[in-house]
């Protein structure tokens, strides 16, 4: 599972592990992040849109009530 | 009465092609309907809804907005609109059932004969439909909505709601499989991030000695700060996401007005459609048309249950000062405000000079309302019901938890659900708030479809609270609530599916066999036509017609006389 995950990322990001390469996260955000977290992206990984960029350009509704 | 009063929630749901994204949606709503219709309900239903008690444009100040000044959007009284694009085959034609001469026979409550319409070819594609649990089932503009029968709890209002989901979901599937139809996605929000926005109206039945400015002075500032604890959560700010971040509605950028009529632009914090569809001297219907689509089941519980609870307040007649304290000096920039805060720190400015924030504001009125049902719950001896008593808990408890410890809420609270893995995915990724995968995932929260909807994998993980068992939710899509005139609708549609031409909230259109003409049954109380009402009554009859002579020729049983 773990390298179709990978595979599914429409590019390659760093993690947070990696040299960070921009500002730092803020902490509050940091802390946020537990094993659950990191449990449930492993499978929202999974589901997202591989073409992210695709498909929220293309998500397009017309006004209603 | 306290929480429990007649209400329900329309939603419209946004609707894509799968792999088809200019796909018209128009089409695709009515093949959505359309399919379910056919398919997804025993027997199929030819009932149609019917448009003769509409009346879009009563204003609950008074007046009635004449139909020449009304923006087009307005007219949701014309059954001939929304239309398919192109050259489809017309749809609606339901509503036309409407047209004969009436005269009044009968002794239930004035069942109406109407002539029978010329056979008519069938529609390819039907626009609106009256489904089995009360609910309608329509198109609206382009979206496929659906609206949910009437209920007597919040709780109630939940079940009803997820049946809703369920319906979409299984139309949607059931659509896939018909050779030639698209595969269409349906997500459960109000925006597409690019200025378009669709709602999720809550209505509740209101008695009618409230004045309408006391709904505008102390609902106003409770709809504006109420997103703290049931705000679906919205990555990008403005309505056309024009700044990067998230926020806590997907609604607020969206309201432009303090009051009004409008519901398609201009849209106020109080609407004042005024259709109560019930006796309109003891009754208005509040529709509100400012909060989220909600997942999160507790969202949907407290959103419902706090805002009955406050009109019932209101209804005493009583109102405690404090409450007047609380307007606001700028109602719709604080809509904003409140939901671009997620510290939820920033004081808002109050008309007479104090600054409070949003949390501050709902601890007056959830204190002030727990008192007053304590103090009414001593007056008269009885303790408030179960769900008044756990709606003001969690309600109290929110408030204090999300000033205290915010993260410890997002089990209960959908935009902090939602905030959890958008900061989580931001952060291990590095991603900026703009980037697309963050917006995908903010998309793909509210699809429907459990292998890809990120709400559903949350829920899956028990990540978040559930409330109500998927049993009743199963049985909730084929049956109505017994404990309102829905139980009369959808048991009638339910037994009898052949004999139904159309229906509506105040009518059951009846077209039986060997008839000269059409019956028309009202349903104008919300409160008869209930289990409790009319269940023996509808197990005595084994067909329409029986029925139909039953009705017509004894008076009803009185509602007091029990079984």
């Amino acid at each position: 599972m773990a390298a179709r995950q990978y595979d599914q990322r429409n590019t390659p990001e760093p993690r947070p592990d990696d040299e960070p390469a921009g500002p730092p996260p803020t902490a509050g955000s940091a802390s946020a992040r537990d094993a659950e977290v990191d449990s449930l992206l492993d499978e929202i990984d999974d589901v997202l849109e591989t073409n992210a960029e695709t498909f929220v350009r293309g998500f397009v509704q017309k006004g209603g009530q | 009465m306290t929480v429990r009063r007649i209400m329900g929630i329309e939603t419209e749901y946004g609707i894509l092609g799968i792999g088809n994204p200019g796909a018209n949606p128009m089409l695709m709503s009515a093949q959505v309907v359309t399919a379910y219709a056919n398919e997804g309900i025993h027997g199929g239903s030819r009932a149609r809804w019917d448009y003769q008690d509409e009346d879009p444009l009563r204003d609950a100040r008074g007046w009635s907005l004449d139909r020449s000044s009304a923006h087009p959007s307005q007219l949701t009284d014309n059954p001939s609109r929304p239309a398919p694009d192109g050259d489809g085959p017309g749809n609606g034609s339901a509503g036309s059932a409407a047209g004969g001469d009436e005269a009044t026979g009968g002794n239930w409550g004035g069942v109406t004969q109407r002539r029978r319409p010329a056979p008519q070819p069938e529609p390819a594609t039907v626009a609106n439909v009256i489904l089995p649990n009360g609910a309608r089932y329509y198109v609206d503009h382009a979206h496929p909505e659906y609206s949910s029968p009437e209920v007597t709890s919040p709780l109630d209002a939940v079940r009803w709601d997820r049946a809703g989901e369920e319906v979409l979901l299984r139309s949607a599937r059931l659509l896939a499989q018909i050779p030639g139809m698209p595969q269409v996605a349906l997500y459960k929000n109000n925006t597409d991030g690019k200025g378009a926005s669709y709602g999720t109206h809550e209505n509740y039945l209101v008695g009618r000695e409230v004045p309408f400015d006391d709904i505008i002075d102390y609902l106003t500032p409770f709809l504006v700060t109420r997103p703290v604890f049931c705000g679906a959560g919205r990555l990008g700010r403005g309505q056309r996401g024009e700044q990067a971040g998230y926020q806590i509605s997907q609604r607020a950028d969206f309201i432009e007005a303090e009051v009004g009529l409008e519901t398609t632009l201009r849209r106020p914090i109080i609407n004042t459609r005024d259709e109560p569809h019930a006796d309109a001297t003891r009754y208005r219907r509040l529709h509100v048309i400012v909060g989220d689509a909600n997942m999160h089941e507790v969202s949907t519980y407290l959103k419902l249950g706090t805002t009955s609870v406050l009109l019932w307040l209101l209804e005493q007649g009583q109102v405690p000062l404090e409450l007047s304290a609380l307007r606001l000096a700028d109602p719709v920039g604080a809509a904003h405000a409140v939901s671009h805060d997620l510290t939820l720190g920033s004081p808002l400015d109050l008309a007479d000079g104090r600054r409070m924030t949003a949390l501050q504001i709902q601890r007056v009125y959830v204190d002030v309302i727990t008192a007053a049902v304590g103090a009414h719950a001593e007056r008269t001896g009885t303790a408030p019901d179960t769900q008044t008593a756990d709606v003001l808990a969690r309600w109290s408890d929110l408030v204090t938890r999300l000033a205290d410890a915010p993260a410890s809420c997002a089990r209960e609270v959908e935009w902090l659900a939602k905030l959890r893995v958008l900061d989580g995915m931001r952060t291990r990724d590095d991603l900026p708030w703009d980037h697309p995968r963050l917006a995908a995932l903010d998309l793909q929260w509210s699809d429907l479809r459990p292998e890809r909807g990120i709400y559903a994998k949350m829920a899956a993980a028990r990540a978040v609270e559930r409330l109500v068992d998927p049993a009743d939710v199963e049985r909730a899509i084929t049956h109505p609530p017994e404990d309102t005139r829905a139980y009369f609708r959808g048991e009638a549609i339910r037994r009898f599916p052949d004999a139904i031409s159309a229906a509506n909230w105040d009518a059951i259109v009846f077209d039986v066999p060997g008839q000269a003409h059409l019956q028309r049954v009202p349903t104008s109380d919300p409160l008869r036509g209930t289990r409790r009402h009319v269940g023996d009554l509808l197990d005595a009859h084994a067909d329409a017609g029986s029925l139909l002579r039953a009705l017509t020729a004894v008076p009803p049983p009185a509602e007091e006389s029990g079984t």
